[in-house]
């Protein structure tokens, strides 16, 4: 057992599990974008981050990924926390304003204005898909392509992969793409930035009775001719 | 068939950490770039999944997945570059060779693209072609550049270059010079082999200049084909045990008379060699 301090109260926690497990243990609220329970912890969408150590060499690291250490003292609502918490909602919110999610973590935090140029991303690479395709669904149809600022989601080559079951498990993960999923037209109610994969309504014929993981779904409601 | 090759050179990282690059680097300088069977045909031996080929393939800028040209020019845009007017320099490369950064000529002969920065700024601005770097260089040099290209820039001037010696070689069976002084190759006697590819069976000569890749041959050799080498004399198959520290492909060994061994590619257009001046390795 590893003993730290969150917030000034002390814990004993089990070697090996994360600063976000111990918070969550005492009851701390910390953000989370990327985290999912049951995928490998990633760190991307840095909403977790605290700030940890003593001034002045306190620094701030994603909660997340960070193992919990002897002795450790942390920060979950600190000044600066906060700070760099909001800068990183802004963030976000400039990137992918229409995602539900992160709208709700915005206006839990109170941020309603974002001072960046608006852009309208799809995607926050947040990983999510990816995780789950590979770790839960056991495919790895998709993954990361590029890098810098032409970084994106998709499959090998654009083509449908092999690997890919149309399980929708991406789609179900994904915290930017769950209004778009919905949209009005057929041809365009596919989640092409997580997966290039179309919902199963739109493949197969025909779909009265299918189980579907995206109910209601507008795209099913819509007449076909 | 180009998948089955792909078992080779996976073999040869097998275990490796980082193999995977390491796979990849082997085929992007196999094939100029990184084709798509190729790729899934390394996930597949791998036994990783063809998205983290890909995500790799992609990432790395050396890699490349569409066709290259034979010369790949790179242009320095880097900020002590840029000062000095690179995309200038960048501008013309553009409008002599009719492509953006990062396209090919439609004959195939030149890739562009532009690099942030290649830790050289003092001798900006930079043209990298081939791997040959041309520093300060300005609008008027570019043309010169590209024409130099054409002509071949491995082109090595025999006259001049110290690093050139010639070298007099017999067969590594029966001990017959291997020298033919009737046909001279460079200024100096060359080196009379016998050649077999495919259904073609001729002569080949080759400068004994170590370092000059110039050759002449009976037929006309295709890129990339692996050809057998006999002694003219005893008919020996002159093929070592060792493979090319380029290409893997097998070598072809000589005896020196000065003493030691001289090994050279079999593969057209590879220029792997050995010079083995003790013998040891033989």
């Amino acid at each position: 057992m590893v003993d730290l301090k969150i917030n000034g109260l002390h814990v004993s926690m089990p070697e090996g599990s994360t600063l976000l497990e111990a918070a969550r243990f005492l009851g701390f609220p910390i953000p989370t974008l990327c985290h999912m329970d049951g995928l490998e912890p990633y760190g991307a969408c840095r909403l977790c981050v605290v700030e940890i150590g003593r001034e002045p060499k306190a620094r701030l690291v994603t909660a997340c990924t960070y193992p919990v250490q002897e002795g450790l003292e942390v920060r979950t609502a600190s000044s600066r926390v906060l700070r760099a918490r909001v800068m990183i909602l802004e963030l976000l919110l400039a990137s992918c304003p229409q995602s539900r999610t992160i709208q709700d973590l915005a206006s839990a935090h109170n941020v309603r204005q974002q001072r960046f140029r608006q852009e309208h991303e799809d995607c926050i690479l947040c990983g999510r898909c990816v995780r789950m395709c590979k770790e839960q669904m056991m495919a790895g149809a998709i993954g990361f392509r590029g890098r810098g600022e032409n970084r994106s989601i998709g499959t090998p080559f654009d083509l449908r992969s092999e690997q890919c079951r149309l399980c929708g498990g991406c789609i179900y993960v994904c915290p930017a793409c769950q209004l778009r999923c919905t949209y009005n037209e057929p041809e365009k109610a596919i989640c092409g930035g997580c997966a290039n994969l179309s919902p199963p309504c739109i493949e197969k014929e025909p779909f009265d009775d299918m189980m579907c993981y995206m109910s209601p779904c507008v795209a099913c409601e819509i007449p076909k001719e | 068939m180009r998948t089955d090759e792909v078992q080779g050179f996976v073999d040869r990282h097998v275990g490796e950490r980082g193999g995977l690059i390491s796979i990849l680097e082997d085929m992007q300088a196999r094939y100029g770039y990184l084709p798509a069977d190729v790729l899934r045909a390394v996930a597949e031996r791998t036994g990783q999944s063809l998205t983290d080929v890909y995500g790799v393939a992609t990432f790395y800028k050396s890699f490349s997945l569409k066709p290259r040209g034979k010369h790949l020019c790179s242009v320095c845009v880097g900020t002590a570059c840029h000062v000095r007017r690179a995309p200038m320099v960048a501008r013309e490369v553009e409008r002599r060779l009719g492509i953006r950064p990062g396209d090919t000529t439609a004959d195939r002969e030149f890739t562009l693209e532009t690099v942030n920065c290649l830790g050289a700024c003092a001798l900006g601005p930079i043209v990298v072609v081939d791997g040959h770097y041309f520093s300060a260089v300005t609008t008027g040099k570019v043309k010169d550049i590209l024409e130099q290209t054409r002509a071949g820039l491995d082109r090595v001037d025999v006259k001049t270059d110290r690093r050139i010696f010639p070298v007099t070689v017999s067969c590594s069976r029966c001990n017959h010079s291997l020298m033919d002084a009737a046909h001279p190759i460079d200024g100096s006697p060359s080196i009379r082999v016998t050649v077999s590819f495919k259904r073609h069976h001729g002569w080949l000569r080759l400068s004994s200049l170590y370092g000059s890749y110039t050759l002449e041959c009976e037929y006309e050799i295709p890129m990339d084909a692996v050809v057998d080498f006999f002694c003219p004399h005893c008919h020996a198959d002159l093929k070592s045990a060792a493979g090319c520290p380029e290409c893997g492909a097998p070598m072809v060994a000589m005896i020196v008379r000065a003493g030691g061994i001289v090994q050279v590619c079999s593969r057209r257009g590879c220029k792997g060699h050995m010079l083995d001046l003790n013998g040891s390795g033989f």
